[in-house]
């Protein structure tokens, strides 16, 4: 019983970050129908862009909730700003061409992004600093409630709902959801598509850089490649919840995490990764769609 | 100087190798319901596509006396153009309020928005009781509404339509045209493209016919409807 609960805490902790990313990549799906394979890599450079921050700012001498702040800071406007640049010298000059080439160029830019690191920040892993003190803060049916447990999963709680108000309830949220619907119809709304595609790119990228600091907190050992692997299964879990399904984005996440973490308990961590790759076969077969996927009813 | 709400000339359309608008001159004066009719694949839409800038063309489009040329298809909106386009274009997965809030996008004065609102759900009251319903879930008449109401939000000097009444009952049919001569007793100008030639033209204050890509014919509404041609081509008599 109380080995179960630790596996939930550590499924739910680890599945929420898998949401933070799936998220990134169902909001660019929905609006662009292009499968971000760079959005690991922002990832990956969004740890990079904190472990530098960290050690220039010093942060691991004075580990607190204010690190903690400054390192998602500085990660979301990294991540943004790359995020941003990559659409914008990638994608958007081939905003007319054939999908397939569009997703091409997504792989190159991911290809190049891991090399690149691999060439600047060097190939082998890097400890990220811990600026939070993993300390026990209570206990919880006789499980040890830990303070970065905590934090994951508040930060990601609080970023959801953040996202959730902004789509739902402000101008440029319902004009992002008008593109994702009709992105044709859109301008003439006055809507500028070009502006709307570069704040979904912000959304996403943001995301990934909390997605990333989060990692390194709990994972302490980020590397040029550490995207590859997770943000497979974090795309892996946006097409389980539905692919540019949102509210699905976040259900995927939490069942991948979940899924991972009773596979590695009750069974082996040999399957850890097996896991992911079996469930996409498995939902491209029966349920190409996802949990929440798209109903394309259209009237005539 | 009193200027044409629009005035076109020469325009055309390619898309790739079809050419689907061949040089088309026309012009709407403010206050005007002018209508285009044509059978399918004429052209219209291609037409109305080019004056909203949702599709590339060549020639002249002048909107109230300004040119057109070069303007992004969203910066005509605030230039005073609304274009409720074939099809619908509804945003489904949005309420009913989301849409027409998403036609005051560029509108910041609220109390002004609230009106323009109010006037919306006075023309067509179904849509303030569905005010909270996703679009998606309306039927295509009440998708119509949304899609009128959304263009009226803008605030335009011209409004555009493309096919109101495509696919609707014969009430709603009846609904749709007795709104749009409301707007324009209220003083909406309006360029109107319609399958249903008899009801446009009997409201219309002049009609242009559009043979793949050409106007082949044109006149006053009741010229129209009274030319042997249409009579036999458009109105199956
Ligand atoms: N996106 C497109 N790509 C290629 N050809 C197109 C495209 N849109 C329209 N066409 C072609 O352009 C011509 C004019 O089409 P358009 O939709 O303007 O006609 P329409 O008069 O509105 O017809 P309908 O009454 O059926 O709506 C047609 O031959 C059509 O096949
Ligand atoms: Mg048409």
């Amino acid at each position: 019983m109380q080995d179960l609960l630790q596996h939930l805490i550590n499924g739910l902790s680890l599945g929420s970050i898998y949401a933070l990313i799936a998220l990134g990549y169902t909001m660019v799906y929905g609006v662009l129908q292009l499968i971000n394979f760079a959005h690991s890599e922002v990832y990956m450079m969004g740890a990079f862009a904190a472990y530098y921050s960290a050690s220039a700012l010093n942060l691991e001498a004075r580990p607190g909730v204010l690190s903690l702040m400054i390192l998602l800071f500085v990660a979301i406007f990294f991540c943004s700003c790359l995020g941003v640049l990559i659409e914008f010298l990638a994608y958007r000059p081939l905003r007319k061409a054939p999908k397939i080439n569009v997703l091409i160029t997504a792989i190159g830019v991911s290809l190049f992004l891991q090399y690149s690191a691999q060439v600047f920040f060097g190939a082998d892993p890097k400890v990220f600093p811990q600026v939070l003190e993993n300390t026990t803060l209570f206990t919880f049916f006789d499980v040890p409630i830990k303070s970065l447990d905590l934090s994951v999963f508040v930060v990601t709680l609080v970023s959801m709902i953040l996202l959730y108000l902004f789509i739902f309830f402000t101008k440029y949220g319902k004009a992002l959801r008008a593109v994702s619907c009709q992105i044709q119809v859109a301008p003439l709304m006055g809507i500028s598509v070009n502006r709307m595609i570069s704040l979904t790119f912000v959304l996403g990228s943001s995301l990934a850089g909390v997605g990333s600091v989060l990692v390194g907190l709990k994972y302490p050992k980020i590397e040029p490649l550490m995207g590859l692997l997770f943000g497979m299964k974090a795309f892996v879990a946006a097409v389980l919840g539905g692919i540019g399904n949102i509210p699905g984005a976040v259900i995927g996440g939490l069942l991948m995490g979940l899924s991972e973490e009773m596979v590695v308990a009750y069974l082996s961590s040999t399957y850890r990764d097996a896991l992911a790759f079996g469930l996409l076969i498995f939902i491209l077969i029966f349920k190409p769609t996802g949990i929440l996927g798209k109903n394309s009813a259209e009237k005539v | 100087m009193i200027h044409p709400a629009l005035e076109v000339t020469d325009l055309k359309v390619y898309y790739g190798f079809v050419h689907a608008v061949k040089g088309v001159t026309f012009s709407v004066a403010p206050g005007e319901i002018v209508s285009l009719i044509g059978a399918n694949g004429a052209g219209k839409t291609s037409l109305l596509r080019a004056v909203s800038g949702m599709v590339q063309s060549s020639g002249q489009i002048i909107l109230d006396g300004l040119s057109l040329d070069g303007i992004a298809a969203h910066k005509r909106v605030q230039l005073g153009l609304g274009h409720s386009p074939e099809g619908r274009g509804v945003f489904q997965t949005l309420t009913v309020l989301e849409n027409l809030q998403m036609g005051a996008f560029l509108q910041t004065n609220s109390k002004k928005i609230r009106d323009k609102l109010d006037y919306c759900y006075d023309l067509f009251p179904k849509l303030r009781e569905r005010a909270k319903q996703l679009s998606g879930t309306l039927s295509g008449g009440e998708q119509q509404m949304v899609a009128i109401s959304r263009a009226l939000m803008s605030f335009p000097k011209l409004l555009i339509l493309d096919e109101p009444s495509l696919g609707l009952a014969p009430k709603i049919v009846q609904q749709i045209f007795s709104i749009i001569q409301k707007l324009n007793a209220d003083g909406m100008t309006i360029l109107l493209v319609e399958q249903n030639a008899s009801q446009a033209l009997k409201i219309s204050h002049r009609a242009h016919v559009l043979e793949t890509g050409l106007i082949t014919l044109q006149g006053s509404g009741s010229e129209l409807l009274s030319n042997d041609l249409v009579r036999q081509s458009y109105l199956g008599l």
